[in-house]
């Protein structure tokens, strides 16, 4: 937790701990650490003298601050119109059925967190999904389980979910 | 300092940072690096192929590169002199960087991939920041808003609102603080034309602002832009720093007693903070929940004071039409609709990607002589424009102009462009309920119109996609559909019943066939499909029964398999993997009987 807090000093000091930058702070404590903790959350509150309950507010709106823990690996899928024209709901099961868990969830191991993302702007190789960030287009149901393979350190890309 | 290769590399490609760190490493390696410039560009050619890069000046187009062929182009290519063929594009070029297909104009997109953005004085050299000196010199802020009224432009955002009218109100809102905003919180699926000016040409966008603030008398500007374009924000604040260096922002800018300065706020992932009243309060630091108009920004909006805001496009017209003159401008377009609108054409089409065109091309000529028709030489069915808000336009109105009114008028709308093209293959149901299951995710909550009103058209949709459509369920959603767009808050909820109203208007055949018969013409709704092994094609040589993950296909080898619908999950592996097309999809409407 102390580090926590040294980070939390990092991050407001970045926007000069202006109550105006809170979306920012969130989203930047919540990338670094995974997620903002009620203690982080509390923390952030009483330094930048706002309401819990605003702090809170603005936390659980945006869907790129996470107050859940997440998994060590998130994968994101476009949740838009051109990767879904491109074959993005055969992607999305494919993403459901070999992880085992819905969008917005995470895996009971803490491994993987499925969540959706807006348009990314690289509707020309839909579909696509990022994983830590890293972007792969031209998504189909077999490179799903080859690429979640490779992630997990076996070749075989053998499904362990709910397929079974 | 002349250089005598200029390398255009797509900065924004997967992996392209990994080569671009070789490319220049060996460039210095061998000392190349006052002979050589390297630029990053967004994207290049109309089709994204890995990472790409061109050499000028012979233009040659290298594409898949991994950080190895990078290093093997500076020692052959740029060294030896010796192009290499095997890493060239080899598809149909048509020279996007030089010559834009014959029907397109490039007005917000002219610097874009051009020159290099990170570099102002590129831009300065293309006559940038000489509309804002213009302005500043010799100028009053009503002659901006006669040349901006002669000119026609409308707001790009997607409502259309003549941007002279929208800064006339601004100017004349009382108060002595007031601030210009620049909406780049381009959410709408499919439609990036934002994120390519931003990272390709930032400095059009300050200009265009900077000349807002001096007309409605603000000193200090915000960018909105969403935390999905990180190249984006990298290159707004490092052009935002050169311009103040170069004395652009900040005090006094260009010794006059004009003074401006611009900040990027960063968003966090709320499609709902493109309203304008939204992204302000996310700027203030709340949740991006819309309030109600009036009063409107121009009166109150930023933290109660007077506002103006526009989309990233709007801005980026506005220097071209300071120095070119309102005429140059109106002269294109229709008779409403002037100058040019930039599109993302994207789904079923050969050449996706970024396009501008003069407003009152067809749609026929977007599709087919821009973006080079139908992928796979399919029928054409609808595009979709507008992105979540807007409608599906049939293939009747393929020769209608494109303009703000004729897009309204067929029950869609402008948008921010995009352009989402669909062939004979796409469910127009399907369409319409993945399009509610945006908006409904996307509400805030704040009004129960939109929150409640889009969740119940979901279900019924979603019970028409899967077999359990009731007779009456499309009128139903004609009259929720009405309440929604008469009672909503904001923009979202106003617009999220249109591409439900205008597939039931367009294609109720398709409703239809689903409710009551129980049929996906299009077979792409699961449970009305069924996977079906034609058995005299079939070969028998398993392999759809060994890749099917829930072993629903049975038979011998050498024999014709058979798959039991009851099983299957209709996933559609075996149909990929069959080697002799003996898998058809079929949607008989036998599971009505049933």
């Amino acid at each position: 937790m102390e580090e926590h807090m040294n980070l939390l000093t990092t991050v407001l000091e970045r926007y000069g701990a202006d109550p105006e930058a809170l979306v920012e702070i969130l989203r930047d404590l919540s990338q670094e650490t995974g997620y903002v903790s009620q203690e982080l959350l509390v923390a952030v509150a009483d330094r930048l003298q706002l309401p819990r309950s605003h702090v809170h507010s603005v936390a659980s709106f945006y869907s790129m601050i996470s107050v859940e823990p997440r998994g060590r690996h998130t994968v994101q899928m476009c949740q838009d119109a051109p990767c879904h024209v491109a074959g993005g709901r055969e992607v999305w099961q494919a993403l459901e059925e070999t992880l085992g868990i819905h969008f917005g969830e995470t895996t009971p191991d803490g491994e993987w967190t499925l969540q959706v993302t807006s348009c990314l702007g690289l509707c020309s190789v839909g579909p696509v999904i990022t994983i830590d960030g890293e972007v792969f287009g031209n998504m189909t149901h077999a490179k799903v389980q080859e690429l979640l393979g490779r992630y997990r350190g076996c070749c075989c890309g053998g499904s362990q979910g709910g397929a079974a | 300092m002349t250089y005598r290769a200029n390398i255009l590399i797509s900065s924004s490609a997967p992996g392209a940072q990994a080569v671009e760190q070789a490319l220049l490493e060996k460039i210095y390696e061998h000392h190349l690096d006052g002979e050589v410039q390297v630029m990053q560009a967004a994207t290049l050619g109309p089709q994204a192929q890995g990472v790409e890069l061109v050499i000028y000046p012979e233009g040659t187009h290298y594409v898949q590169l991994t950080p190895e062929d990078a290093r093997l182009i500076v020692e052959e290519h740029l060294l030896k002199g010796r192009p290499i063929a095997r890493l060239m594009f080899k598809g149909i070029e048509v020279e996007p960087l030089e010559a834009p297909a014959s029907k397109e104009i490039r007005v917000v997109l002219r610097n874009v991939g051009k020159i290099d953005p990170g570099n102002i004085d590129d831009y300065i050299a293309v006559d940038g920041y000489g509309a804002l000196g213009k302005v500043l010199t010799e100028m009053t802020p009503e002659q901006v808003l006669d040349e901006l009224k002669r000119s026609g432009l409308r707001g790009r955002g997607g409502a259309g609102f003549p941007t002279h009218l929208k800064w006339t109100f601004a100017r004349n809102a009382p108060g002595d603080e007031k601030f210009v905003i620049c909406n780049g919180d381009e959410g709408d699926p499919g439609a990036f034309m934002n994120r390519r000016v931003l990272e390709g040409d930032p400095h059009a966008v300050i200009e265009g602002m900077a000349i807002a603030a001096y007309v409605i008398g603000a000193r200090q500007g915000y960018f909105y832009v969403r935390a999905e374009y990180p190249i984006a924000i990298s290159t707004l604040r490092l052009a935002i720093q050169q311009a103040r260096d170069y004395g652009l922002l900040g005090n006094n800018i260009l010794g006059t007693d004009f003074s401006f300065d611009l900040e990027v706020r960063m968003g966090a992932g709320a499609f709902v903070c493109g309203e304008e009243t939204a992204l302000m309060q996310s700027i203030e630091g709340a949740r991006g929940m819309p309030t109600t108009r009036p009063p409107f920004p121009a009166t109150k909006g930023l933290w109660a004071k007077p506002s103006n805001i526009n989309n990233v496009e709007t801005y980026a017209n506005v220097p071209q039409i300071i120095l070119k003159g309102g005429e140059w401008f109106a002269s294109m377009g229709t008779e409403k609709s002037k100058g040019t609108k930039t599109f993302a054409i994207a789904g079923k089409v050969k050449r996706t990607g970024l396009i501008e065109v003069p407003l009152g091309v067809t749609i026929r000529e977007i599709v087919y002589d821009v973006g080079g028709g139908i992928l796979n030489d399919k029928k054409f069915k609808a595009v979709q424009t507008g992105g979540p808000m807007g409608g599906c336009i049939p293939e009747k109105y393929l020769d209608l102009p494109v303009d703000y009114e004729n897009l309204a008028k067929v029950g869609s709308i402008m948008g921010s462009g995009g352009f989402v093209v669909m062939d004979e293959d796409t469910c127009m149901v399907d369409i319409a309920r993945f399009f509610m299951e945006f908006t409904q995710d996307e509400s805030c909550g704040k009004c129960v119109p939109c929150r409640v009103g889009t969740r119940r058209m979901l279900e019924i949709l979603t019970d028409i996609c899967e077999g359990r459509g009731q007779p009456g369920d499309i009128e139903r959603l004609e009259a929720m559909a009405k309440y929604i767009a008469r009672a909503s808050l904001c923009g979202l909820g106003q617009g999220a019943p249109n591409p439900v109203l205008s597939t039931i208007e367009n294609f109720r055949d398709e409703y239809e066939a689903h409710i009551y018969e129980k049929r996906c013409p299009a077979k792409v709704c699961k449970p009305l499909i069924e996977y079906i092994i034609d058995p005299e094609t079939c070969i028998g040589c398993t392999r759809c029964a060994r890749n099917c993950p829930v072993n629903a296909i049975s038979g011998k080898p050498k024999q014709a398999h058979l798959i039991d619908p009851s099983v299957c999950v209709r996933c559609g592996i075996c149909k990929q993997v069959c080697p002799v097309n003996a898998i058809s999809i079929e949607s008989e409407g036998k599971l009505a009987a049933g």
